[in-house]
């Protein structure tokens, strides 16, 4: 891939063991998997966004598989996943969609293996140090009432003008104390991606 | 009620290839580990705090772990640390300093004979606050090319009655270190300065 060309990746596990004062058990686990690319449309109008979506199957890989190696898991042991991007004031929006929806999914999908589920997503233009709420879903039901979450993504020193940040998150467990009812994973199918 | 209850651990891994400028042939690790605890001292003053520093001791021994394995490397390759603390609303600056001796004692147990004064920070904070943890050599603290600092934080923490106790390591210098000074490899690394 000789359009990808990355500063930093970087790789945070989240584990929470106590939500108001109660164990959990066992503990929620959140892996966020970022990279720092360069944006090869900064400062630009480019018509034909081919190289990013190019780059962003590379990533959907790449990140995919270091948040479920950070996790220690098996792929088939992910719960939910979700994806976002923050570009740099150089570039437009129309590149994080680029990078995230065309062709992403699929070498994420191996990753974890299956997804069923649609991977919510999230996107904007930001400046250095700007975070983004990366929307969490069930990987093979998007209507898992427990699972529904998310994560902040954050890096002090990106996205610089011409840099766009991309984070996928992959999880193995809900929520930490769901109980607000709905679909819950022992009654999910999970043919259709919804239910 | 237990001095130690965890509510939260978190890693970070940075792997950096570049900053404009040539890639490194081996890219720099930045790593962070980062327990939010609650606060056994939250809305009162206490006068004797020095049992939670001795309750901290496996505490840091264990987040020194796993930030190595989370960082993936040797601990022989690790070249630089800091640390550092963010104290909720309802505690003091003094809960925060309760960390300098566990947090240094775990990392020189796991690295070796370490010689330098691990450089760290403190403050209060809500929820989201970030904390740039200063990292220097760890064998000589007076080494240009490792001065450094690492931002570290989480959305949710600290709230008022809680304490975050944060670690950080890394394997080398600046990645593109050029201004001078004293250089690693001439360190004699006897007092902790050069």
């Amino acid at each position: 891939m000789n359009d990808l060309k990355i500063r930093k990746l970087v790789v945070t596990v989240e584990e929470t063991h106590r939500e108001q004062g109660r164990p959990v058990q066992p503990a929620t686990r959140k892996a966020l998997a970022i990279a720092v690319i360069e944006n090869p449309f900064a400062g630009r109008f480019v018509e034909d966004l081919e190289p990013l979506i190019a780059i962003g199957e590379a990533l959907g890989g790449l990140l995919g598989d270091r948040a479920v190696a950070a996790l220690g898991i098996r792929p088939g042991e992910a719960e939910s996943y979700g994806k976002a991007a923050i570009v740099g004031e150089a570039g437009e929006l129309e590149h994080a969609a680029a990078l995230l929806h065309p062709r992403m999914g699929k070498p994420l999908r191996v990753a974890v293996e299956k997804g069923a589920a649609l991977v919510p997503s999230a996107k904007k233009m930001g400046g250095i140090g700007t975070p983004i709420d990366v929307p969490l879903g069930h990987k093979d039901a998007a209507f898992v009432r427990s699972h529904f979450d998310a994560i902040e993504a954050r890096l002090a020193d990106a996205p610089r003008a011409n840099e766009i940040l991309v984070a996928i998150v992959v999880t193995d467990s809900g929520r930490p104390l769901p109980r607000v009812g709905g679909l819950t994973t022992a009654e999910m199918e999970g043919k259709d991606g919804l239910r | 009620m237990d001095l130690i209850e965890i509510r939260k651990i978190v890693t970070c891994r940075e792997e950096i290839f570049h900053e404009g400028g040539p890639p490194a042939a081996v890219p720099l690790i930045r790593g962070a580990v980062a327990a939010v605890l609650r606060n056994p001292y939250a809305g009162r003053y206490e006068p004797d705090i020095m049992p939670m520093m001795k309750a901290l001791e496996p505490v840091g021994l264990d987040m020194a772990r796993r930030l190595i394995a989370a960082m993936g490397v040797e601990p022989a390759r690790i070249q630089g640390y800091g640390k550092g603390a963010i104290v909720g609303a309802a505690g003091e600056l003094e809960h925060g300093a309760l960390w300098h001796v566990p947090g240094g004692y775990a990392m020189r147990a796991l690295l070796g004979d370490a010689k330098a004064i691990v450089p760290s920070t403190k403050k209060l904070g809500g929820p989201g606050t970030r904390l740039d943890v200063p990292v220097t050599h760890i064998n000589a603290s007076y080494v240009r090319s490792h001065f450094d600092a690492m931002e570290v934080g989480l959305a949710d923490g600290p709230k008022a009655n809680e304490l975050v106790y944060i670690l950080v390591m890394t394997t080398g210098s600046r990645i593109h270190a050029r201004v001078g000074g004293l250089n690693a490899a001439e360190i004699v690394g006897k007092d902790g300065l050069r």
